[in-house]
């Protein structure tokens, strides 16, 4: 499988190579021998019908799944070439590393300000110049900061949904991560906001690695740069069908099923 | 027709019964208020709630020393129950396994069901001999307010609990998605967004604590002295109340009535508190 490097500059997007995964909440498999190599400082989305794992997939990339109670792993996803499933590995750390958006805006019922320091803070930071400087920049980086900039101490609840997404990426950006991971992160917003979070990923994917889990197919192929498609088999284990670049899944797919899916024949 | 009939008769029973809750309350605030009246004329409002001399014998009725053991007792068990009230909380919310909770809960539970003379027979029989080797006789703010501090215990728990456990995993996950740990998800995050439930456990509590008569007449030692320290007896304020109206008569008979109207405007503050304090958090629940 080619892996498309989009940009020759330096990136700070962490590539990600998941070899022979398997992945079970107690005796259900639901995922099965996924091997897929994520490229850098590029957008990958996983499309796929409901079911067939794609929000499972995702939150086996910052260990999220750690915590539902009797899951379990087989095979490796590493990161830069290094295991996060390896028992040296600091889950904080990983999670500072491999950032996440939610499906519904998860703002947390405090100020702006606070929200998007709550990271560095928890991280070590304390000092309120630095704090500051941070806040700043990430609302700059989440294109919210003229939104907000004179209502940093009001509560992040009173901003509206869109706003309420871009606070919570702004928030993952505050802590420096490799990879942004999102989860249907428009399907609670109007085609505005979506919009306007669309370009911003288009914008952050040239410093970070970004991966979207979306049901949206025309928002994968507005976004991607890659494009993954999960299928649940009969047993209901969900598997990875291809993956390629997104021009060729949306063009030219070689599997029938992508084919059939994409055209809107089920799904 | 009949249909309709059944509703408007289900309508106006249930009006009927909410209702009557909220006469009876009334009724009772108008009678302690008619009897006590008479008080508040010959004493003078004032020299009642600001008298430290309680001599019925001769006509002195101050109540100050009462309503300074019952909020020194308020207070000083409220200092040691809402630390541990919230950790409990915490430990059942978020950090004990669900056979650990399956234990604990009940027993906490079980707290509110003991009658409040067994507190007072426990504080009376273990306590009071081990505060007096402290200093004093043993019956002494102190040993009523540690009392107290374990029967206002399950309220705080039960209602902090609640809250913490409806704040939605969405925050949870946020905060841990972020590389928090899950202490500092707790401390970050879930404390501050429950906060106005826990606040309304211990206004709840507190009320609690300062309508409670019969544990305390048996451990605080009911001295109608103004106390010094929290080794000295006290009376508390319902205290007064249960102690002397069997006898009372005249103008006595209704400084004890004047002292129950006294008390019911405390718990109605403290419930007021309370009220503003949940109104607050199902705001900010509705607003997410």
């Amino acid at each position: 499988m080619t892996i498309y490097n989009f940009n020759g500059q330096t990136c700070r997007g962490g590539k990600i190579k998941v070899k022979n995964l398997n992945f079970y909440y107690g005796s259900f498999q639901a995922l099965r021998d996924i091997n897929l190599d994520i490229p850098g400082c590029a957008i990958t989305a996983i499309i796929g019908p409901s079911g067939c794992g794609k929000s499972s997939f995702l939150r086996l990339l910052n260990r999220m799944n750690d915590l539902i109670y009797g899951s379990r792993i087989e095979g490796s996803i590493e990161l830069d070439g290094n295991n996060i499933f390896d028992k040296a590995v600091d889950v904080v750390e990983l999670r500072k590393n491999v950032g996440m958006v939610f499906q519904k805006p998860n703002p947390f019922p405090i100020s702006i300000f606070d929200n998007i320091a709550f990271g560095p803070k928890q991280h070590g930071k304390k000092s309120k110049i630095e704090l500051e400087e941070i806040v700043e920049n990430s609302l700059k980086q989440a294109a919210l900061w003229e939104e907000v900039k004179d209502k940093l101490g009001q509560s992040a609840l009173a901003l509206s949904g869109g706003q309420q997404q871009r606070l919570c990426i702004a928030r993952v950006l505050s802590v420096e991560p490799q990879v942004i991971l999102m989860d249907e992160p428009c399907s609670a917003l109007d085609p505005m906001a979506t919009l306007k979070i669309e370009d911003l990923m288009r914008t952050l994917a040239k410093n970070y690695t970004i991966i979207i889990v979306t049901h949206n197919m025309q928002q994968a192929a507005r976004v991607s740069d890659t494009t993954a498609f999960f299928m649940m088999e009969p047993d209901r284990a969900g598997s990875l069908v291809e993956y390629g670049s997104t021009s060729e899944i949306f063009t030219n797919p070689k599997d029938k099923r992508t084919e059939d899916y994409i055209t809107g024949r089920f799904g | 027709m009949t249909r309709y009939f059944t509703d408007k008769l289900a309508k106006y029973i249930v009006f009927i019964s909410g209702f009557t809750s909220f006469i009876i309350l009334l009724l009772i605030a108008l009678f302690i208020l008619r009897e006590g009246l008479p008080a508040f004329s010959e004493i003078g409002v004032f020299d009642f709630i600001f008298g430290t001399v309680w001599r019925p014998g001769i006509d002195q009725y101050g109540i100050l020393s009462m309503i300074v053991g019952s909020i020194a007792v308020t207070i000083v068990s409220m200092i040691m129950a809402v630390p541990l009230g919230i950790a409990c909380a915490i430990l059942l919310a978020e950090v004990a396994p669900s056979k650990v909770r399956n234990i604990l809960r009940p027993a906490v539970e079980l707290l509110v069901g003991i009658p409040s003379v067994v507190y007072g027979l426990v504080g009376l029989v273990l306590l009071v001999p081990i505060i007096s080797n402290i200093g004093g006789s043993g019956f002494s703010i102190l040993t009523a307010s540690i009392v107290l501090m374990v029967m206002v215990l399950p309220t705080i728990i039960s209602i902090s609990e609640d809250s913490i456990r409806a704040i939605p995993v969405s925050y949870r996950e946020g905060a841990l998605a972020l590389g928090a740990t899950k202490w500092q998800t707790i401390k970050g995050v879930v404390l501050p967004a429950a906060k106005s439930g826990i606040g309304a456990g211990i206004v709840l509590g507190m009320g609690r604590a300062i309508g409670e008569t019969m544990a305390m007449i048996m451990v605080i030692g009911n001295s109608i002295a103004f106390p010094g320290s929290l080794l000295d007896a006290a009376r508390t304020l319902t205290g007064n109340i249960a102690l002397e109206i069997n006898y009372a008569t005249g103008t006595h008979e209704s400084a004890l009535f004047a002292t129950g109207v006294v008390l019911f405007i405390f718990i109605l503050l403290l419930n007021s508190v309370a009220t503003v304090f949940l109104k607050r958090g199902s705001n900010a629940q509705r607003l997410s």
